[in-house]
């Protein structure tokens, strides 16, 4: 019995759309990223001899081990502070009118229209020794001598979490918006104060949010170089920024390709634990 | 559910609800609710009926007046603090709780440990007749079922009071008949005090024991389902419930009791003046439901050209023109052979008594 004649399904889809992204794709990403994984894996800096030598410095390596840490720290604190600071506005947003409907998201996207060097020097406007926060302190007389708000890892958080906002709010706000406003309702009703009806309805159902906010705002506060380099400056030594001085200043490129693989797979570690999470909240959620 | 505090009473006393707008939403409705009885807030839809739910619920804070279940005044209450239990119209169960949790939300929400929380689950289930599907998630139950769930979920907390929200209106014809029993039968045993708020006038004429009328935030009338649609009291419930032909006329003589009217179509009939006293010579629009005409022999009644005739079962639908021009509809029961009525066949009509032509003061 033969198969039946190829009859063609109205629904199936044609790979070949997408060929060309493919090939952008092998082009220019995964070839260089070959490369790099070549090039990690010499010992000498001419790219010779063949070796583990710059996993086993790194990895044996306690600055390095170091930075890398303070990296994903820093990560985990600005994905904190969006999550606390941008829950309020998304729930906020699903509760209000049209009209301030529209001024929360305009005040969510705006960050977005603006280039990060342009926000960060904000940042440093505002942050610096003679920075508004310090000015206005000291005008007020509360402090005598100006703060040290700039170059710490108080000010790079801060910077990375108002610069990453967006990232976490939008989804936070899809989310939201998908949960049944009756829900609330039927809560109150059987007897659930707010909290209890924040934390055993809108919290769970809102997780796949959540979790897709808290992804998106790691990723990219861990990999800020620009924000990361101008708030934290020269004291404060980050991945981005220390891969940057083995390739450039240093030249050292069997490290710094060594030091990527290894930034990358630490990523798609944490990454790959919040998707996890989110599938498992997907299993539950979804309505 | 013999410990249930059953049959609280509930008094609706002079609610008045405006909107920020300024728009009213409902004006000075008064409504004086036995414990146990089942009452049914009838209205088209935008009539304020839900508005008028939320309000007993608490979630909206009327601008006037005041709720009042039992002895209490509930007006300062919170909706969790007012034990009001509400069927919403999706159902509303939490998608991510299964059916056992959803059904003991309510008393977990009141610190019953949860042994007892599942014992009590378990034994709503089973008067709702679901007692296989706790471990389920919502998602996977029927429509019906769901909304068995949610009933259970709504009584698990013994309220004094049970608000069910447009509750049948997505089911299918069918399943809505066998949960309209369902949710009666339920009400009998448990004696709860319940409201059912619905657009569909056969869901409440069926199961309430009294029937509100509510048209643009008023209350039309509130009275057993006979009183509603035997006596209407305005034109708009007389209307809005059952089918009904309007025949305008001009009064001749009028009583309390009686009113003399010729229509426009061509006859004097008596009517029963249904929305108070009527003015001699002034204009009225007489309802007469189409089961409430018949033919009738000799000069007696008004006269009329019979269009069609639609057989629809138990009953044959004529439609006749009269001599003015409008039409109407009569209702015929379909007794032995009943006679066939020729398309242009000229007949006489007349109402079956004086008492089921209700005239009403013409409005413009």
């Amino acid at each position: 019995m033969g198969a039946a004649p190829a009859s063609r399904d109205v629904t199936t889809y044609g790979m070949g759309l997408a060929v060309p992204l493919a090939l952008f794709f092998l082009v220019f990403f995964v070839a260089p990223l070959l490369q790099l994984l070549w090039l990690s894996l010499h010992n000498d800096t001419a790219g010779l001899h063949w070796g583990l030598g710059q996993y086993l410095h790194f990895l044996t390596d306690p600055f390095s081990l170091g930075v890398l840490g303070s990296t994903l720290l820093l990560g985990a604190e600005v994905t904190a502070v969006c999550l606390v600071l941008g829950f309020p506005i998304a729930w906020l947003y699903q509760r209000v009118g049209p009209r301030l409907q529209t001024i929360i998201i305009l005040i969510v996207l705006l960050p977005l229209l603006t280039s990060v060097v342009v926000r960060t020097f904000a940042w440093i406007v505002i942050l610096g020794r003679q920075g508004i926060i310090n000015a206005t302190l000291q005008s007020l007389g509360i402090i005598d001598t100006p703060l040290k708000l700039l170059y710490t890892q108080f000010g790079v958080v801060l910077a990375l979490a108002q610069v990453q906002m967006p990232l976490m709010t939008l989804p936070l706000i899809t989310a939201l918006g998908r949960i049944d406003p009756n829900l609330d309702d039927a809560s109150c009703s059987l007897g659930a104060g707010s909290w209890r009806t924040f934390f055993r309805i809108v919290l769970p159902l809102s997780l796949p949010g959540v979790i897709a906010g808290c992804t998106l705002t790691y990723a990219a506060a861990i990999t800020a170089f620009i924000t990361q380099s101008l708030i934290g400056g020269g004291q404060m030594l980050f991945m981005p920024m220390y891969l940057y001085q083995q390739a450039s200043t240093l030249q050292n490129w069997p490290f710094a390709s060594a030091i990527s693989i290894i930034f990358l797979l630490a990523v798609l570690a944490v990454v790959s634990v919040f998707t996890t999470l989110g599938r498992m909240s997907r299993g539950y959620g979804g309505a | 559910m013999a410990d249930a505090p059953s049959g609280r009473s509930l008094v609706v006393d002079a609610v008045t609800h405006r909107y920020p707008s300024g728009a009213l939403a409902v004006e000075n409705i008064n409504l004086d609710i036995k414990g146990g009885e089942i009452i049914a807030l009838l209205g088209p839809s935008g009539c304020g009926k839900t508005t008028l739910l939320r309000i007993i619920a608490g979630f909206i804070a009327q601008t006037q007046g005041r709720i009042i279940i039992g002895d209490d005044i509930v007006d300062t209450l919170p909706p969790n603090r007012r034990a009001v239990g509400i069927v919403f119209q999706n159902y509303a169960l939490f998608p991510h709780l299964s059916i056992s949790e959803n059904v003991a939300y309510g008393l977990a929400a009141r610190g019953i440990d949860k042994a007892t929380r599942q014992r009590e689950a378990q034994r709503l289930l089973e008067l709702v007749q679901l007692p296989a599907m706790a471990e389920r998630l919502p998602r996977q139950l029927s429509g019906g079922q769901q909304q068995r769930v949610a009933l259970a979920r709504a009584l698990a907390i013994k309220p004094s009071i049970l608000l069910l929200d447009e509750p049948f209106a997505a089911l299918d014809k069918n399943l809505r008949l066998d949960m309209q029993i369902e949710v009666k039968r339920l009400q009998r045993v448990s004696g709860i005090t319940t409201l059912i708020v619905t657009h569909d006038q056969e869901e409440a004429l069926s199961m309430a024991d009294r029937v509100a009328v509510l048209s643009h935030g008023k209350l039309e009338q509130f009275g057993s389902p006979s009183d509603v649609y035997d006596r209407p009291q305005t034109l708009f419930v007389n209307t809005f419930v059952g089918s009904t032909n309007r025949m305008p006329g001009v009064v001749v003589s009028a009583d309390r009791t009686a009113a003399k009217v010729r229509l426009d179509a061509g006859a004097e009939i008596i009517a029963r003046p249904a929305g108070g006293a009527l003015a001699e010579g002034g204009r009225v629009t007489v309802c007469i439901r189409p089961e409430h005409l018949q033919f009738v022999g000799g000069e007696t009644g008004f006269a009329g050209v019979v269009g069609m005739s639609l057989p629809l079962g138990a009953t044959v639908v004529h439609e006749v023109t009269t001599a003015d021009g409008s039409g109407v509809k009569v209702s015929q029961a379909r007794i032995g052979e009943t006679r066939a009525l020729e398309n242009g066949a000229a007949v006489r009509l007349a109402p079956l008594a004086p008492s089921l032509a209700n005239a009403f003061p013409a409005t413009l």
